[in-house]
């Protein structure tokens, strides 16, 4: 492809195989006519509630909320009276489709556990998009996701930021230009996993990252290196490396499934030893022993609103846990690792808004929105294009049967970019997958 | 070593706060409230009784005991405590790593009918407190894993020894017939159904012929005298089997078990049971549904979030439980789900309530407000099921448990960072 027309370089090589395309999103916006949602409460996710008012939507793109817009002569108009509606949610961090019901050791495809550095690897090649688990996330008002490996491992391999849209192939639910994440994992999992092999003490996983971003920065320094002259042979492609380098560039987004405080700290410190940000703590139950912390360092936390005590690294769980979080000004997301919770992020994001109440801590709506919508995308690099109700932005909108936040609501209407995904009201027009064929009725029971 | 003596000393700091001296008064009066018995329509403005433990009168209008203490619960909301069946509260914690030091549910083997999980209840374990927060009052605790882990127990979740709490024991005997058990029967459901019969046959041999048994006078029978002594009440159909089952086989294939050897069913899970409705329906049998449960399994490749509405809708009489990663805390945001998904909100509040009552077969004791009950009851500040409700007081046999765990000690240690210690 590049041919070698630069007069006067010495010897340029045939093109490496890292100038093409890696497995690039083939991902479509799917086109439908304008859509206006009139007189609902709209949580944007990026101000006030409003009342009564209306969210206009055409060509995939948010184009106007508020309580004066008008509809354009082909929108499909929407009685919102009585109802809410949200942006998409997402979740930062789900396993479908690499643990795909119907969960035989057939599909376990989620921990490549044999070697505790895996970096190398990419969620996205093991993503089955049959998995019948990703409708009933759909219907749940989920619009994108992403999907790691496990935490078997270290350094687990990159996860994959996708749109929840029926295909045939994961390329085209990839987000176009979302960046990729990579999975890191603290504490006991590593260690039990390895404990013959190594790691298999805290310690020792501390080791283990280092061993290999020491190795990443000098094959990150030889490429930019003969990236600057292109002349000679490339330097030999190590796929492990090329994405810790990535890391090390601030081009690949860290997500660290870690729960304990004392941990968080050490990975912080282990991050700025090689001059990386982490992006996100994922599974942080302590984030609240350390909300001071992660809010000064600007760091994520992604949280069940109430897990604890299914391990020791769990003990600690509170579900005061988000809004500890929330009043320490830190990022708060609630997440799922879960193909049940992922149904019910709304649910799981309302107990740990009440919990806070509870407890004295105020928040409001309109911040727990945020748990669930702009926090997420921004701890995935999307937050420029979707996470809220804000013109220009994506149509990932939901409508809900009333307040997302009572345990009675339901998901009506789910758009992706503007694409009506799930309609509560056409159950024989709801996705199923492939493998749903021949075990029900459509729609039964979402 | 150094985890058991922290859980150890955790526990005995739990204890402590159970140990707080209830003060004032034997005799209780909540006034004001709308009170659900459940037995009974809702009574606006009602008043509850409670007399040493137990409820005294129920209603509007009643007459407060002179030197009761009165509890103003204007506004409030007042059901019975809520009941979760199927649950390891109280007899395991940890899932990995320390699961050894923090499980007590389960015993190796296949057929263990003669361990009953009641003589392995710490009151102090760390999920009680957790749970009673959430207006959970008493539990079905059963044991798992095998062909058949064994009896599950009744009991209430505050008491300071295992005698004051537990409430039935054995309760019920757990059968495992789902995709589980298959390993415990040599890898078929069919040899599952061969082993499940063989037992029941050898244990009426047993039952029949003890004496020669004695003298070894008998072929080996399929499981120890210990074990085959305790199925005797089950196939007395006194004692009832909590049948694990989940496909639609496999329930049918209970209840045919049930019907060739007399055994009293109720079957926990059975994702597909709404697809025999009718069939538990004549048989009277009811289930414990998981109403959150939708995603499809070789076990179960139907199970539906409506499952428990279309029961009811046949008339099935339905529990209502839910297995959950915060340790069984979230059994109102199940019965809430029921709701969301069909069910009517009164028949959710009985599937919490008496209906798990029943399944324990505690009913007359347990699961609603009537006179004479045991006063396990809750105030909530509003509609139970609602995420921004709160049981603002929990009742367990008459008396109101402190609202303490060990995680609202946490909240208050680092509400504001950093901690002061």
């Amino acid at each position: 492809m590049l041919v070698a027309a630069c007069a006067g370089a010495s010897v340029v090589g045939p093109a490496p195989s890292t100038d093409r395309p890696q497995f690039a999103s083939t991902y479509q916006r799917r086109s439908h006519p304008p859509v206006l949602i009139r007189d609902a409460t709209v949580l944007t996710a990026a101000g006030p509630e409003l009342a009564k008012a209306s969210v206009l939507f055409a060509d995939g793109r948010i184009v106007a909320v508020g309580s004066d817009v008008a509809a354009p002569a082909d929108a499909v108009v929407v009685d919102g009276t009585g109802k809410f509606v949200t942006p998409g949610l997402i979740d930062t961090h789900s396993h479908l489709g690499v643990y795909a019901a119907p969960a035989t050791s057939a599909e376990a495809d989620g921990n490549e556990a044999t070697r505790p550095v895996t970096a190398e690897v990419w969620a996205e090649h093991s993503f089955w998009p049959q998995d019948p688990q990703i409708p009933l996330a759909v219907a749940g008002g989920v619009t994108v996701i992403q999907v790691l490996p496990g935490s078997a491992n270290l350094i687990g391999g990159r996860s994959a930021v996708l749109r929840l849209v029926p295909a045939r192939i994961v390329q085209e639910m990839k987000y176009p230009g979302a960046p990729y994440g990579l999975k890191m994992a603290c504490g006991e999992n590593p260690k039990r996993v390895y404990e013959k092999t190594g790691p298999s003490t805290r310690m020792g996983n501390v080791a283990g990252y280092r061993a290999a971003f020491i190795e990443a920065e000098r094959y990150g320094a030889k490429w930019d290196r003969w990236r600057k002259h292109r002349t000679g042979d490339p330097p030999d492609r190590d796929l492990r490396l090329e994405t810790l380098a990535g890391v090390l560039r601030g081009d690949i987004l860290v997500h660290n499934h870690c729960y304990r405080a004392d941990e968080m700290a050490q990975m912080i410190d282990l991050a700025r030893e090689f001059g990386f940000r982490i992006r996100s703590f994922h599974h942080a139950v302590e984030a609240y022993k350390i909300a001071d912390i992660l809010a000064r360092e600007g760091i994520a936390s992604s949280v069940w609103s109430d897990w604890w005590g299914f391990k020791m690294e769990s003990f600690d769980g509170i579900p005061e846990n988000a809004a500890l979080l929330e009043q320490a000004g830190a990022i708060a997301i609630i997440h799922s690792d879960s193909e049940d919770g992922i149904q019910r992020l709304n649910q799981e994001a309302a107990k740990a808004m009440h919990a806070g109440r509870q407890a004295g801590i105020a928040v409001s709506r309109e911040q727990a929105i945020r748990w669930i919508t702009r926090n997420p995308a921004w701890a995935l690099g999307i937050e420029h294009s979707t996470g809220t109700l804000e013109p220009g932005k994506a149509a990932d909108v939901v409508v809900w049967s009333g307040d997302p936040f009572s345990v009675y609501s339901k998901a009506e209407q789910v758009y992706n970019e503007g694409r009506p995904v799930f309609d509560r009201s056409q159950p024989n027009r709801q996705w199923r997958t492939d493998f749903n064929l021949g075990t029900g009725e459509p729609g039964v029971g979402r | 070593m150094r985890t058991g003596a922290y859980l150890r000393r955790l526990a005995v700091a739990g204890a402590g706060a159970l140990l707080v001296p209830q003060l004032g008064a034997q005799t209780v009066a909540i006034t004001g409230a709308t009170v659900y018995p459940v037995s009974g329509p809702k009574i606006e403005r009602g008043t509850v009784v409670i007399r040493d433990g137990r409820i005294a009168a129920v209603g509007a209008g009643v007459p407060i005991p002179a030197g009761a203490e009165r509890i103003d619960a204007t506004g409030r909301w007042v059901t019975p405590g809520l009941v979760h069946t199927g649950t390891d509260l109280g007899i395991r914690l940890l899932r990995t790593g320390g699961s050894r030091e923090t499980r007590e549910d389960s015993l190796a083997g296949d057929i263990k009918a003669a361990f009953n999980v009641a003589d392995a209840i710490d009151p102090a374990a760390l999920t009680l407190p957790v749970a009673r927060l959430q207006g959970i009052t008493s539990t079905l605790a059963v044991p798992s894993t095998g062909l058949i882990p064994g009896q599950g127990a009744f009991f209430d979740l505050a008491g300071e020894r295992v005698a004051d709490l537990v409430a039935k024991s054995p309760a019920v005997m757990v059968i495992d017939f789902s995709e589980s058990a298959k390993a415990s029967a040599g890898g078929s459901r069919g040899a599952v159904l061969q082993k499940l019969r063989r037992v029941f046959r050898d244990a009426l041999e047993y039952d029949r012929r003890r004496d020669e048994f004695r003298r070894g006078q008998i072929q080996p029978l399929a499981a120890g005298a210990e074990d085959l002594e305790a199925l005797r009440p089950v196939l007395r159909g006194e004692l009832p089997v909590l049948a694990i089952a989940n496909r639609r086989r496999d329930i049918e294939a209970a209840l045919d078990l049930a019907q060739e050897f007399g055994l009293r069913l109720v079957v926990q899970g059975g994702a597909e049971a709404w697809q025999a409705a009718a069939q538990l329906a004549r048989a009277r049998v009811a289930v414990v549904v998981e109403p959150l449960t939708d995603v499809p399994r070789f076990d179960a490749l139907a199970p539906r979030l409506d499952n428990a509405t279309l029961l009811r809708a046949a008339g099935v009489m339905v529990a209502l439980a839910q297995r959950d990663d915060a340790h069984f805390r979230n059994l109102r945001q199940a019965a809430g789900n029921a709701v969301r998904n069909g069910m009517t909100w009164e028949d959710a509040l009985r599937a919490v309530t008496l209906g798990p009552a029943e399944v324990a077969g505690v009913a007359d004791r347990y699961g609603s407000l009537e006179p004479g009950k045991v006063a396990n009851l809750v105030v909530w500040s509003g509609d139970p099921f609602e995420f921004s409700s709160r049981a603002e007081r929990v009742f367990i046999r008459g008396r109101q448990v402190p609202p303490v765990s060990r995680q609202t000690e946490l909240l208050e240690r680092y509400r504001t960072l950093p901690p002061a210690y």
